[in-house]
């Protein structure tokens, strides 16, 4: 495994990177704030999915890491809808 | 030989990705309103994640790894402007206001 020396410490970078995400959405003053804190740890635990898929050589992760980057696409779309207040038609 | 060069792109592109990573969530934590933090946001995710998967790419030859990771990272290289771009328009259309500082709103200007 080549990057086997290195992976945890791509993974500490990677959990400090996303404590400091979740700071800003317990943290943030309005609700744009915490949908881009939110946004942002969904992306890093993506690709901490797939460094650990890679890793064991399971290719689950992988589909799991990419039903997780959709679902929170979908979701991030239908809250910013939400927030500005109009109907999905439109 | 072949390995080796592999091994030190595949290393360099991953340290690079995490500190993209680390420094898009710095700028998270340090900016002063939302879409500052949205511009902080965007180097995390292309610069952290998109060159790290593309990297993985590299790594793993022509397999079922590959096409998911680029799948991944198409996929969110693609999303990522409009899903920013909505939390931004949400944003404004919710009444949040820009930094004191900030120069010019277009937006605000053009009563849209």
């Amino acid at each position: 495994m080549i990057f086997a020396d290195l992976l945890p410490w791509i993974l500490g970078v990677l959990g400090v990177a996303s404590i400091l995400c979740v700071i800003r959405a317990v943290l943030g003053p309005t609700a744009p704030d915490r949908m881009v804190a939110i946004d942002t740890l969904t992306v890093i635990v993506v690709l901490i999915l797939t460094l650990l898929g890679v890793y064991y050589r399971a290719s689950i992760y992988l589909d799991i890491a990419l039903i997780y980057a959709f679902l929170n696409f979908l979701g991030t779309v239908a809250l910013a809808k939400y927030l500005e207040g109009r109907g999905l038609e439109t | 030989m072949i390995n080796e060069i592999v091994e030190i792109v595949l290393n360099f592109i991953l340290i690079v990705g995490a500190a993209c990573s680390l420094i898009g969530c710095i700028g998270l934590i340090r900016f002063p309103d939302v879409y500052n933090r949205i511009h902080a946001q965007t180097v995390a995710i292309i610069g952290g994640c998109v060159l790290s998967l593309l990297g993985l790419c590299l790594y793993t030859g022509l397999s079922v790894y590959t096409l998911k990771a680029l799948t991944i990272a198409a996929f969110l290289f693609l999303t990522n402007p409009i899903s920013s771009h909505a939390i931004a328009r949400a944003a404004h259309k919710s009444g949040v206001k820009l930094w004191a500082k900030s120069v010019t709103d277009k937006l605000e200007e053009e009563g849209r």
